[in-house]
């Protein structure tokens, strides 16, 4: 058969892989193709119909469909190719370059070659089922993601009265979505005594209704055998157990699960590349590259991220960073390995090749808990090397902080990232 | 007029229809769901047990032994997932192993291939297995298989030859009558010859309404965790523990046939059966036994939980017999584990006892026993993917993502001789669903199809059983 | 004294808005912040967002929002104006569906090609 060669290949074309290929096109890559298994491209933007969306990136806000119609304009104004409806089944890595096997209807199986790969199959929502909420089985227990499928793609009601566990940000737009529909939110289950969302959609989703929020709290019981009937919530300790006693019941049609995203890594996993296992995520250097050569990922598959702004930065790097590798670019030299301090709950990059590094290498992470004035240090041993001021912190939202290259040129070879609360420890700096 | 009615199409069920299938008779199966194999036979431990655990001479002894033989031959004829897999009873003291010393002498009675092993014996056949353990009984005749498969590839068989499969069926009474028995359903009134009661944990009640009060249901409930198929490469046996004082086989760590990680059951008296609701503490010490077969097993990878409720009853031994009270009823009860094992056998035991009932047994020309290939994409090797494809496209549009189901195998699915009707009969057959994600991705579109194939709106597609509808109107609808 | 969250960008800056010095406001991050918090107090608006059926599209609905902010105290009626509406494709992005929303000038416009 015979397999067609691309400088880059992109497994995914929602925001990550559109990015990540306009980006390769820009670093010089000729041919370039996203392979996109929907049948459109622009991912689960297509279904955020809400807007905040491209503050960073366009400098305007805009909604999920908007973000993702730029981008497919800019891509369409490359030389890149889009394929749809293709699956990717896996990809081999043989000396001689990666190869890509996937299926699609109209092109049945094929295979393509290619100089560099970029993984950007996003992430998917942790189920019922991950967590192991007890009790019966019904229907109209979902995750938030397939509601806000049915409801704002298909047009579909998926329910009449609705609780919702988790206040991840999905969880919060989808109680206001619904209640915009005409249904009645009667709760926002959180197990965190915080939330995990964003603040502002705590205020305009949740306030702005009158939608109560529950922290410290979770869904101890579902009810009903065919439908969903009630759920029983029930308050949690600092352990995250629930507390005997406190249990009450709320009759509802539907739960909708709004508590965790884990990266897709399946072809990751499959092609032996590493995987984080606070991330869930592949390990990447600082340009994104896996511990695979030539194969690259981004966006949501390498870390959740909660801006999609933040997704198109990092994709832009990755697909430079193909377009670099499929050209013949090759890094070597020393590794930094960046190791998660106290609160500090991952990082990515997890490795920086301080002879790669630009000037600046933006290191991103999530702090354990909801913080007040703090103070982020890097230490290489006993040495810090930088340190950076936080009014507030929370996990919900991704940290990012710059490390220069002349500060990477004289750590050594860890350099470790923590969070403290500011005070008098602040003024060793 | 039926010659044969069956009341339940579970496991047993469908192994009595394809056991009659063969002879030239009139067969009906009546189920109350919107499926086949919707009770016991969809939530077990999956396995084709060795048969050292009955106690010799029992019913269960004898018909666990034909029942693997004969399943092994029909899975292979009918295409239904089955791996041999060896088989570990784990001993953790000395007492433990006094126990593994019984069950290989009954083993040994029973004619199952057994063997006590020492720790070293074990870990060298089960390096998974927990370094704690001090020996094992361990057999190579036991197996995995596809559960709900092998019922429906059994009842497809029975249906291609004839038999009606009315499903959303409830039986309500029977009533007798010269020469035949009346089986009033919900759904109106079906006159039969003879009547096979394989209505799992309530076969009590249809035995009532035929007069026999003999019968005693005592189901009990088990729970089990699906854990990731990261987990499942983890062992390559079935690994059990010792019976415990009440005789239950303990919870078992074990790969199914799809590659996915099992842990469960427990086993707790539970009154109503169709209660399968799960409860944090019985999961909870679910797991714990779980680590301490295989403590490798990483439960953050756990994708799914749920209940099965066994048929037990009063007896020790499976309830099978001509009802006391009606000649014109055959009693499948009882039938728990190794129920999944002995089906077959207990299909030909039910045609066998109909035999002695009066009913004549002329065999079927043209009995067909076969039924209509499937189509696993998943399974298939690249080349021969490329070629279903270029047979029919609809294989190259993936639906479920996880675990690689196209669009091909559901629309198959929903031609087949007995239709699935749910989000969830279409996860049965598919796996689409079945899953990390769980249908999340996917039963959006699983929906759409089941609703464009059968003509049937959106609305009225369910996720599982009657009544568990997902969509309850269009957004921006006039009447909100 | 007021205590708000800013809903201008995701950052979600606390904000102090003194009701008594001419909703002064403090704990912004921008110039934008210390304008949404003094709108927020005398006349609270949002961006809403929605969908609308669509005949002839790839999907049956089509993604809509205003296309400027609108009264908070609105957005029930607004949403109304939307329900049974069924435009039909072609819309480009920004095309408006329904035009100057209650009086306010705003209007619902597509946010999709489709």
């Amino acid at each position: 058969m015979t397999e067609k060669y691309y400088d880059v290949a992109v497994i995914g074309g929602g925001p990550a892989g559109l990015a990540a290929a306009v980006s390769a096109c820009e670093h010089g890559a000729a041919k370039v193709l996203v392979i996109e298994r929907d049948k459109v491209v622009g991912g689960i933007l297509n279904q955020c119909i809400h807007n905040g969306f491209g503050l960073h990136y366009f400098k305007e806000e805009l909604t999920g469909p908007e973000y993702a119609g730029r981008f497919a304009e800019m891509v369409r104004n490359t030389a890149a190719e889009v394929v749809t409806g293709t699956m990717v089944l896996g990809i081999d890595t043989p000396e001689s370059g990666p190869v890509i096997r996937c299926v699609s209807r109209e092109d049945g199986y094929r295979e393509y070659r290619a100089g560099a790969v970029v993984l950007c199959m996003g992430c998917r929502e942790r189920t019922r089922g991950a967590i192991a909420i007890p009790g019966d089985r019904p229907s109209g227990v979902m995750t938030a993601g397939t509601a806000q499928r049915y409801v704002n793609m298909e047009g579909y009601m998926i329910g009449r009265r609705i609780v919702i566990l988790g206040s991840g940000d999905i969880g919060l737009i989808m109680a206001r979505r619904m209640t915009l529909e005409g249904a009645k939110v009667l709760a926002c289950v959180e197990l965190c005594p915080y939330s995990n969302g964003l603040n502002r959609n705590i205020v305009q989703c949740l306030e702005d209704y009158g939608i109560p929020l529950y922290l410290s709290h979770t869904v101890t019981g579902v009810h009903g055998r065919g439908r969903l009937e009630r759920v029983t919530v029930s308050r949690v300790d600092d352990k995250r157990r629930p507390v005997e006693g406190t249990a009450f019941d709320i009759e509802c049609d539907t739960l909708l699960l709004s508590v965790g995203l884990i990266p897709e890594n399946e072809i990751t996993r499959d092609a032996g590349i590493e995987i984080d296992r606070r991330t869930n995520g592949p390990t990447v250097y600082e340009n994104m590259m896996t511990t695979r050569p030539g194969v690259f990922a981004c966006g949501n598959v390498v870390h959740v991220h909660d801006l999609v702004d933040f997704v198109t930065a990092e994709s832009m790097r990755a697909g430079a960073a193909a377009a670099e590798y499929a050209a013949g670019k090759r890094v070597s030299g020393r590794v930094i390995k960046l190791v998660n301090g106290e609160g500090v709950n991952y990082t990515v990059p997890q490795m920086i090749r301080p002879d790669n590094a630009g000037k600046v290498t933006e290191v991103f992470f999530r702090t354990n808990i909801p913080r007040k004035k703090s103070v982020i240090r890097v230490m290489s041993g006993d040495t810090q090397i930088a340190s950076f001021r936080r009014e507030y912190m929370a996990p919900g939202e991704m940290e990012k902080i710059p490390l220069p290259r002349v500060l990477l040129d004289r750590a050594g070879d860890t350099v470790t990232v923590s969070v403290e609360p500011a005070g008098e420890a602040a003024d060793r700096a | 007029m039926y010659d044969v009615l069956i009341i339940g199409c579970g496991v047993t069920g469908a192994a009595a229809a394809y056991s009659l299938a063969r002879y030239d008779l009139k067969v009906g199966i009546v189920e109350r769901f919107n499926d086949v194999a919707c009770g016991a036979t969809k939530a077990n431990s999956a396995i084709m047990h060795a048969g050292y655990d009955p106690h010799p001479g029992t019913k269960m002894a004898s018909l666990n032994r034909l029942g693997i033989k004969a399943a092994k031959k029909i899975c292979k004829k009918l295409d239904v997932e089955y791996r041999p897999l060896q088989s570990l009873v784990l001993a953790f003291s000395e007492k433990d192993m006094e126990a593994v010393r019984e069950l290989y002498a009954r083993g040994k009675k029973n004619s199952a291939d057994v063997r006590i092993l020492d720790r070293k014996g074990v870990l060298a056949a089960e390096p998974a297995a927990s370094p704690d353990c001090v020996g094992a009984l361990h057999s190579r005749d036991s197996a995995i298989i596809n559960p709900w498969e092998f019922a429906l590839a059994m009842a497809e068989v029975a249906v291609i030859n004839g038999a009606d499969l009315l499903l959303e069926h409830k039986v309500t009474g029977i009533r007798r009558g010269r020469g035949k028995l009346t089986v009033v359903t919900d759904r109106g009134e079906l006159e039969t010859r003879f009547v096979v009661n394989a209505a799992g944990a309530f076969a009590e009640d249809i035995s009532a309404m035929a007069g026999d009060t003999s019968v005693k249901s005592l189901p009990r409930a088990g729970q089990y965790y699906v854990l990731d198929k990261e987990e499942g490469k983890k062992v390559n046996s079935v690994i059990f523990r010792c019976p415990d004082e009440n005789g239950f086989k303990g919870v078992l760590v074990a790969p199914t046939v799809h590659g996915n990680l099992l842990v469960g059951p427990d086993a707790e008296p539970r009154a109503d059966a169709d209660d399968l609701s799960t409860d944090r503490e019985s999961l909870d010490r679910i797991m714990k036994s779980g680590l301490s077969s295989v403590p490798s097993v990483n439960f953050r990878n756990i994708i799914r939980e749920y209940t099965g409720v066994r048929p037990t009853t009063s007896e020790k031994d499976f309830v099978i017999g001509v009802s006391r009270s009606c000649r014109r009823m055959i009693n499948l009860a009882g039938i728990c584990s190794p129920g999944l094992s002995s089906a077959p056998a207990i299909g030909d035991e039910a045609v066998r006892l109909l035999g002695k009932q009066g009913l004549v047994l002329k065999r079927r020309r043209g009995f067909i026993d076969e039924r209509p290939p499937v189509v696993r994409l998943a399974e298939l090797d690249d080349e021969e993917k490329r070629r279903v494809i270029e047979e029919n496209p609809l294989y190259g549009n993936i639906i479920c993502r996880c675990e690689t189901v196209s669009e091909g195998e559901i629309v198959d699915a929903l031609r087949r001789p007995i239709v699935p009707r749910s989000i969830d009969a279409i996860k049965r057959r598919c796996r689409a669903g079945m899953g990390r994600c769980q249908g999340g991705f996917c039963s959006p579109r699983v929906h759409e199809i089941i609703s464009r194939e059968l003509g049937v709106p959106m609305e009225d597609v369910m996720l599982d059983k009657q009544g568990s509808f997902i969509i309850t109107g269009r957004t921006g609808a006039e009447e909100n | 004294m007021k205590e708000l969250i800013c809903i201008i960008c995701p950052k979600g800056c606390h904000l102090k808005v003194d009701e008594e010095n001419g909703c002064a406001v403090t704990g912004n991050g921008c110039a934008r912040g210390a304008e949404y918090g003094k709108k927020e107090i005398t006349d609270p608006t949002r961006v809403i967002t929605s969908t609308v059926g669509i005949t002839g599209g790839i999907y049956s609905r089509c993604p809509v929002k205003t296309d400027r902010p609108i009264p908070k105290k609105l957005i029930g009626d607004a949403m109304e104006l939307l329900r049974g509406l069924e435009i039909t494709s072609p819309v480009k992005t920004g095309d408006v569906v329904v035009s100057d929303i209650l009086g306010t000038g705003a209007n619902f416009v597509a946010t999709r090609d489709m």
